[in-house]
C-alpha cells in the first residue's frame, strides 16, 4: 500500500542566490531595505565624486622641481591651463625638516636609535607577562632601528651597541619584567642621546634618584612612605645642588662621546615626540599621586589634588603654553633659566598629569572594593596596599586610557608653534614657506603632516583597543 | 578603619606624630600644607622681585584705555575707540557663540554618525568608521586651517555677484543670500526702534528672550492645567491654539513695536552692504569644531549603545517596535547614562578648543585679550591671568551645570 | 614608568642654565655664544634654509655682532620668536638682542623698557591690491576687506588710517604671512597690508606679479631695528657701533672682498681706526681692537648685506630707497668713528 518509499535522500539544494555569495552579501549588507538602498546610492555617488576629484588632483603631482613656480609650470605644460596638482617636490626637498627639524644630518641616527630604545622601554610595562608579544615588538623594532641607523650612517660603535642591546633584550625577554630596569634608565639615556654632551650630567642626575630611592627604602619602614620620600627628595636635592657640581667639576671633561645638539635644533615630529613622551612619562608618577590624593581621606591633600586637577583641566592648553613661554620666567629666580622647550615640557607635564590622574582615578574606581578590603585584612598599611595590590591592577586597566591621553597630547603638540617652537604642522611649514623657492606651497606640507599624524595616531589608537581587549581580566 | 588593639593608655608623645598611623595623617597634611604654602610664597616672592627688577607692576588699569584695533566680528557694539575691556568682552562673546553652536551641531551630528556607524548597511557603517578615524586622528588645528582654506578657495568672490548690464557672473540664492569666499550673506533682522542700551549692553535681544521665556512658562501652565482637567474629567481641552497664541502673539507684538523688518544685502563697492555677513572665520570654526567633535561624540555614542544589552533591543522588537523607534525610545535613553559623563568632558574640551580661533582668523577671547591686547599693551601677565580666570569660570560653571543634569538622569540606585 | 626624567632634567637645567644679571656683554662672552632673537621665518629677513643655516638681512646683522664679540660669525644661536613672544623673550634674558623687524615706537622704548639701538631698515606700511580691483589709492578702499597679520603695529596703523580718512573696512586678522598670502591671492580679502618691504617681497614671488600693484600710500613710519634691554648701555653700544661700522664700511668702500687689501694699503685715518690699525676703539667697547674688521669681514658692509639678501638682484627686488646712505640721498648715516 505504500506507494512511495524514499530510498535515498535528496541533495540539500543550495540556498537561493539572494541568500549567499556576493549577491546575498550585497542584499544583506547594502540593499536590505528601501532606506538602505537609498543610503547606499547616496554614499556611493558622494564617494565616487570625491575620489574622482582627489585622484585627478593627486595624479597631477610633480615630484621633481626646484621651486614652486617650476612645479606650476610643469603642471601647466603637461596637463593644460585648467589643471592643478600638488607639488610634492617641496616634500622631497624638505621632508627631513618635518621629521627632525634642524637636527644635524650626520647625527640623525641618534633620534632613530632613541626611538628604537624607547620602544624597548615600553616592553616591560606593556607586556609584563606576555613573552610572545614582547618578542613581537623587540625583533622588528630592533631590526628596523639598526637598518635605519645604518642608512643614517651611524658610527660602527653605535650600531654594535645597538645590536648588543636588542639581542640582549631578546635573550632575557623570556621574562619581560626583567627589562623593567631599562625602563627606569631609558630617560637618562634618551636625554644624553638626543642632546649629547658629557655623559656625566645624566649619570649624576640618575645617581640623585638612586639616593632618593635608597633613602625611601631605608626609612619607609620606620617613617612611612610620604615622610621618607620627603627626606629622600631633600637628600637628592642636596646631591644635585651641592655635591654634584663639585664632583662634576673634578671629572675629566672628555666624557662627551656625542656631539652636543642644542634644543633649538629639535623640531618637526621629533619635537612632537620629545614633548609628548617626556611629558607623559613625567606626568605618570605625578598623575598617580594626584589620583591617590583625589581619593584620599586626608582633607587638605584631597582638596589640593582636586584644585590642581580642576584648574588644569579648566583652562585651554594654549594658555598654559603661553604661561610657559611668557610667564614662567617671572616666577623663577633670575639666575634659573630654562630653554623654551624645557619650559613647555614642564607645563605640558602638569597638563597631562591632570588628565592622567583622571584616567587612573577611573582605573582605581574600576577595582572591586574587595581588593582594598583584602589588603586591609592582610594588615598591609596604606602604601603597601597601594604598591602591592591596588596600583598594579589599576594601572594595568588604565593603560589604554593613558595611551589615549598620549594620542591627544601628541596631536596637541601642534600648538607649540604659537610660542615659536618648530612643530611639524605650522612651525616647520612656516619656515619652508619662508624659502623664496617654496613660497605658495600651501596644501602639500599640510597633507604630508596630516598623513603622518594619521598613521601614528591611528596606529596607537588601534593598539590601545587591542590592549584594552587583552588586559581585560574580567573580575566582574 | 578598625584597629584590633586598644589605643595605648599612656599620654601623647611627640614621636607619635611620625610613628603612629592615627596621627601620621595629620602630620602629612600639615607638612603638605606648609610645603605648598612655602612653594607658593616662593613663586610669588620671585614674581614680585622680578617685576621690581624690570620696573613693572601688576596693574589692570590698561583695560580701560583705548583699544585702537578693529575686530572682524562684533556681536556687541564695538569700535576701535572702545577700551580693551570691551574688546575682551567682544572676544568672550565670540568664544561663547562658537562654543554653543558647535556643541549643538556636534551633538546632533555625533549621535547621527554614532548610530549610522552601527548601521546594518556595510557601506554606510564603514564610511562612518572611516570618517570617525580620519577626523579624530589628525590634529584639530589642521582641520580648522583646512576648513577655512577650503571655504575661501571654493566659493566665488563677492564682486562676482555684481550686476553689470543686468547680468551677474553669479546669481544670489533667491536674490537674498549668497556664499562668497569671505562670508555668507543673508537678510538681517533689523529693528527701527530698538530698546535703549543699559550700561552698554543692548537690551532688545534680551527683551525678546525674556518674552519668549515668559511665553514658554505660560505655555507650561496651560499644559499642566489641561492635564489636570484631563485627570478630573477624562477630556483633554485643546491646548494647541491657546499655546500657539501665547507663544507667538507677545513676541510678535514686541517685535512690531520695536519696528522689526528684514534688511537685505546688496552688493556695493567691494562687498555686500546691509544684511548679515557671517564671516568664514566664524563658519570655519563652527564647521571644523562640529565635525571634529562629532567624530569624538560618535565614538562615545557608539560605546553607549553597545553597552546596552542586546536583550533590550530584542525585547523592543518582540513588542513590535520598529528599528527607528527601538533606537529612539528604548536604546538611546538608556545609553544616555553611559554617554553623558564622557560627553561632559567632550563639551569642556570643545569650549577650550575654541581658543584655536586664530588659526582661522577668528578673534575670540584668546585673539583679543590674550592676543592683540596683550601684545599691544605689554601686559602679558595680567592678560594671561584674566584669560585663565575666565576660561576656568566657564569650565567650572559648565561642568557644574552638566554634572547637575547628569545627576538628574542617573539611574537612582539604592 | 619613567618617573625620573623630571627631576633629572630640572637639576641638569638648573646647573647649565645659570645666567648672572651682570652686563650682557660679559654674559655673552662667558657663554661663548650670542643668543639672537629672530623671526620664525620671513623671506629675505630671516629664515633657515634646508640645512638649518639661518640667512637673511636681520640674520646677517646678528652674525656681524657675533663676529665683533668673538671674532667668529658662527658663534650665534638663533631663537625663533613669534610676534607675541618676542618682547618677553628679550625682557627675560632668553635672547641678548632682538633683530626681528621690530618697529621702534614710543611705548616700546619707554613703557616696555627696551632700547632700540639703531634703525637697520626704514620701512612703512603699505597696501597691495589686485590690478583688476581698479583701485589706485588706499583712500578708495572704503568698505574693503583687509588682510592683516595679527600681533603687529600694523593693526593700529590700519585703524588709524581708515579713521583719519573717514572710511570703513573689515579686518581679517590672520596668523602669519603664508596664510595672509593665500587669502589674498584667493580673493578672500581685497587688499593685504603690511610693511612695504614685505609687500614687495611677497609680490615678487607670486606667479603673476604683474596682476598685483602696491598702492602709493605709505601710511606709517616703521623704523625697524635691533632691540636690547633698557639700562644695559654697554651692550647697546656694542650692537649700535657694530652696525655703524657696517654703514661706515659702505661709505668708505670697504667690502668683504677688499678688506684685507684696504687694511694694508689704506692711508685714511678713520679707516685705520675702524679696522683697529690705529688707536684702541675696540677697548672702549670692551672688545678686541679688530672688532669692526671682523664684523665687516663676516658678511660684508651694509650695502653688501642688503644686496645679498633683499636687493634688486635677489627675487625680493627691494630698491635701497630710504635705506641708501645719506651720501646717496638716503637716511642711513653713521656718526664718526673717533
Amino acid at each position: 500500500m505504500i506507494a512511495f518509499v524514499r530510498k535515498e535522500m535528496l541533495e540539500a539544494s543550495p540556498p537561493p542566490a539572494s541568500q549567499h555569495g556576493w549577491q546575498g552579501w550585497m542584499r544583506e549588507n547594502l540593499f536590505s531595505s528601501p532606506l538602505n538602498i537609498a543610503l547606499t546610492f547616496v554614499t556611493w555617488i558622494a564617494l565616487g565624486a570625491f575620489t574622482n576629484m582627489a585622484v585627478t588632483w593627486l595624479l597631477h603631482g610633480v615630484w621633481t622641481a626646484d621651486s614652486y613656480l617650476e612645479c606650476q609650470e610643469i603642471i601647466l605644460a603637461y596637463y593644460g591651463p585648467e589643471a592643478s596638482g600638488p607639488c610634492w617636490a617641496v616634500i622631497r626637498e624638505r621632508w627631513h625638516q618635518f621629521i627632525f627639524g634642524f637636527y644635524p644630518v650626520e647625527e640623525w641616527w641618534r633620534p632613530v636609535f632613541c626611538f628604537g630604545l624607547m620602544m624597548l622601554a615600553f616592553v616591560a610595562p606593556l607586556f609584563s607577562d606576555d613573552v610572545r608579544n614582547a618578542r613581537r615588538v623587540i625583533v622588528p623594532v630592533g631590526v628596523l632601528t639598526l637598518v635605519l641607523m645604518v642608512l643614517a650612517s651611524a658610527p660602527v660603535a653605535a650600531c654594535v651597541i645597538g645590536a648588543v642591546i636588542f639581542v640582549g633584550a631578546l635573550a632575557i625577554s623570556a621574562k619581560p619584567l626583567r627589562l623593567l630596569p631599562w625602563t627606569g634608565v631609558y630617560p637618562f639615556v634618551a636625554v644624553w642621546l638626543l642632546w649629547g654632551g658629557s655623559l656625566a650630567g645624566p649619570v649624576m642626575a640618575l645617581l640623585g634618584l638612586v639616593i632618593l630611592g635608597m633613602v625611601v627604602r631605608l626609612l619607609s619602614g620606620r617613617l612611612g612612605v610620604p615622610l621618607s620620600a620627603g627626606l629622600g627628595i631633600v637628600a637628592a636635592f642636596v646631591w644635585w645642588t651641592m655635591l654634584e657640581p663639585q664632583i662634576a667639576a673634578s671629572l675629566p671633561g672628555d666624557l662627551a662621546f656625542l656631539a652636543q645638539v642644542g634644543s633649538e635644533n629639535i623640531g618637526g615630529f621629533l619635537l612632537a615626540f620629545v614633548i609628548g613622551v617626556s611629558a607623559i612619562s613625567m606626568a605618570l608618577p605625578l598623575g598617580i599621586l594626584l589620583a591617590l590624593g583625589r581619593r584620599s581621606d586626608l582633607f587638605i591633600v584631597n582638596k589640593l589634588s582636586v584644585g590642581f586637577i580642576e584648574f588644569v583641566r579648566g583652562v585651554p592648553l594654549i594658555t598654559l603654553l603661553f604661561t610657559a613661554s611668557l610667564l614662567l620666567q617671572y616666577f623663577l629666580p633670575p639666575q634659573v633659566q630654562f630653554e623654551t622647550v624645557l619650559r613647555v615640557i614642564i607645563l605640558v607635564t602638569f597638563f597631562s598629569a591632570a588628565y592622567i590622574a583622571e584616567v587612573i582615578r577611573g582605573g582605581l574606581a574600576g577595582l572591586p572594593k574587595g581588593q582594598q578590603e583584602a589588603a586591609d585584612a592582610l594588615g598591609l598599611d596604606y602604601w603597601q596596599a597601594q604598591r602591592l595590590i591596588i596600583l598594579p591592577q589599576a594601572l594595568k586597566i588604565s593603560i589604554p586610557g593613558i595611551v589615549n591621553v598620549f594620542i591627544g597630547l601628541f596631536k596637541d603638540t601642534t600648538l607649540v608653534s604659537f610660542v615659536g617652537l618648530m612643530d611639524p604642522l605650522r612651525g616647520v611649514t612656516a619656515i619652508v614657506r619662508a624659502d623664496i623657492d617654496w613660497k605658495g606651497a600651501y596644501w602639500e606640507p599640510y597633507l604630508f603632516v596630516a598623513a603622518i599624524f594619521f598613521v601614528a595616531c591611528f596606529g596607537m589608537s588601534r593598539y590601545a583597543l587591542y590592549l584594552e581587549a587583552r588586559l581585560k581580566t574580567d573580575h566582574r | 578603619m578598625a584597629y584590633a588593639t586598644e589605643p595605648p593608655t599612656q599620654g601623647f608623645r611627640l614621636s607619635q606624630l611620625i610613628y603612629d598611623t592615627r596621627y601620621r595623617g595629620i602630620t602629612i597634611q600639615v607638612v603638605t600644607l606648609v610645603l605648598v604654602i612655602a612653594a607658593l610664597s616662593w613663586l610669588l616672592g620671585n614674581l614680585s622681585a622680578n617685576l621690581a627688577a624690570k620696573g613693572k607692576d601688576i596693574d589692570f588699569s590698561f583695560l580701560w584705555s583705548r583699544a585702537g584695533y578693529d575686530i572682524g566680528q562684533t556681536l556687541i557694539p564695538y569700535t576701535n575707540d572702545d577700551n580693551h575691556f570691551r574688546a575682551a568682552m567682544v572676544g568672550l562673546v565670540n568664544t561663547l557663540v562658537v562654543a554653543l553652536l558647535a556643541a549643538f551641531l556636534s551633538t546632533v551630528l555625533g549621535v547621527l554618525i554614532g548610530v549610522l556607524r552601527l548601521s546594518k548597511n556595510w557601506l554606510v557603517s564603514r564610511l562612518m568608521g572611516a570618517y570617525v578615524e580620519l577626523l579624530r586622528n589628525i590634529p584639530l588645528v589642521l582641520w580648522i586651517v583646512l576648513t577655512y582654506a577650503i571655504l575661501s578657495e571654493a566659493a566665488p568672490e563677492p564682486k562676482d555677484f555684481k550686476v553689470v548690464d543686468g547680468v551677474a557672473k553669479q546669481e544670489m540664492f533667491l536674490g537674498i543670500a549668497a556664499v562668497t569666499n569671505r562670508y555668507t550673506t543673508m537678510p538681517a533682522p533689523t529693528l527701527d526702534r530698538p530698546l535703549p542700551e543699559i550700561a552698554g549692553v543692548p537690551t532688545s535681544g534680551l527683551a525678546v528672550i525674556l518674552v519668549l521665556m515668559a511665553s514658554f512658562w505660560v505655555l507650561s501652565l496651560i499644559r499642566r492645567r489641561a492635564t489636570r482637567v484631563q485627570e478630573a474629567t477624562g477630556v483633554r481641552p485643546g491646548t494647541f491654539w491657546p499655546g500657539a497664541a501665547v507663544l507667538v502673539l507677545p513676541v510678535v507684538t514686541l517685535l512690531i513695536t520695536m519696528g522689526f523688518h528684514l534688511d537685505y544685502p546688496e552688493f556695493k563697492g567691494f562687498n555686500f552692504k546691509g544684511g548679515l555677513q557671517l564671516s568664514h572665520a566664524f563658519t570655519a570654526m563652527v564647521i571644523s569644531l562640529s565635525l571634529y567633535y562629532a567624530a569624538v561624540t560618535a565614538e562615545v555614542v557608539r560605546g553607549g549603545i553597545q553597552a546596552i544589552s542586546r536583550g533590550q533591543s530584542e525585547a523592543a522588537f518582540a513588542l513590535g517596535l520598529r528599528p527607528g523607534r527601538t533606537m529612539s525610545l528604548v536604546i538611546l535613553p538608556q545609553a544616555l547614562r553611559v554617554i553623558i559623563p564622557p560627553q561632559i568632558s567632550n563639551y569642556l574640551s570643545l569650549v577650550k578648543d575654541t581658543s584655536l580661533g586664530i588659526a582661522a582668523s577668528y578673534l575670540d577671547l584668546r585673539g583679543t585679550l590674550g592676543g592683540i591686547t596683550s601684545n599691544q599693551t605689554g601686559r602679558e601677565l595680567e592678560c594671561m591671568l584674566l584669560m585663565m580666570g575666565i576660561y576656568l569660570s566657564i569650565s567650572l560653571i559648565l561642568s557644574g551645570l552638566l554634572n547637575f543634569y547628569n545627576a538628574s538622569v542617573k539611574l537612582k540606585e539604592r | 614608568m619613567n618617573k625620573t626624567l623630571f627631576l633629572g632634567t630640572l637639576a641638569a637645567a638648573a646647573l647649565t642654565g645659570a645666567v648672572a644679571q651682570a652686563g650682557t656683554l660679559e654674559d655673552v662672552k662667558a657663554r661663548g655664544e650670542l643668543n639672537c632673537g629672530s623671526n620664525t621665518g620671513l623671506t629675505g629677513f630671516g629664515a633657515p634654509d634646508d640645512k638649518g643655516e639661518w640667512h637673511g638681512f636681520d640674520v646677517d646683522l646678528c652674525k656681524a655682532v657675533a663676529a665683533a664679540v668673538f671674532g667668529d660669525a658662527s658663534k650665534v644661536k638663533f631663537v625663533p620668536l613669534t610676534g607675541e613672544t618676542r618682547f618677553t623673550a628679550l625682557a627675560s634674558g632668553e635672547v641678548d638682542v632682538l633683530v626681528r623687524n621690530s618697529t621702534w615706537t614710543y611705548s616700546r622704548d619707554t613703557d616696555l623698557k627696551f632700547d632700540f639701538v639703531a634703525v637697520n631698515y626704514y620701512d612703512g606700511q603699505g597696501f597691495m591690491v589686485k590690478k583688476d580691483l581698479g583701485v589706485s589709492s588706499a583712500k578708495e578702499l572704503d568698505g574693503a576687506t583687509v588682510c592683516i597679520q595679527t600681533g603687529t603695529t600694523t593693526e593700529l596703523n590700519l585703524a588709524d588710517f581708515f579713521k583719519a580718512n573717514n572710511i570703513t573696512y573689515t579686518p581679517v586678522n590672520v596668523a602669519d604671512d603664508g596664510e595672509a598670502l593665500r587669502q589674498f591671492t584667493a580673493g578672500a580679502c581685497d587688499t593685504y597690508t603690511t610693511d612695504a618691504s614685505g609687500l614687495a617681497s611677497t609680490r615678487a614671488t607670486l606667479p603673476d606679479p604683474d596682476n598685483y600693484i602696491i598702492l602709493p600710500e605709505i601710511i606709517s613710519k616703521e623704523p625697524l631695528g635691533p632691540v636690547v634691554r633698557h639700562g644695559d648701555n654697554a651692550w647697546g653700544d656694542v650692537i649700535r657701533w657694530t652696525y655703524f661700522a657696517l654703514l661706515t664700511a659702505e661709505e668708505k668702500g670697504i667690502t668683504k672682498a677688499n678688506i684685507e687689501e684696504v687694511a694694508t694699503s689704506t692711508q685714511d685715518p678713520e679707516i685705520k681706526r675702524i679696522l683697529g690699525l690705529e688707536g684702541d676703539l675696540g677697548k672702549m667697547l670692551g672688545l678686541d681692537a679688530t672688532f669692526a674688521k671682523a664684523a665687516i669681514a663676516a658678511n660684508g658692509n651694509y650695502g653688501e648685506i642688503f644686496e645679498a639678501n633683499i636687493g634688486v638682484a635677489t627675487p625680493i627686488k627691494l630698491a635701497r630707497g630710504l635705506n641708501a646712505l645719506w651720501t646717496q640721498g638716503g637716511l642711513q648715516y653713521a656718526p664718526p668713528f673717533r
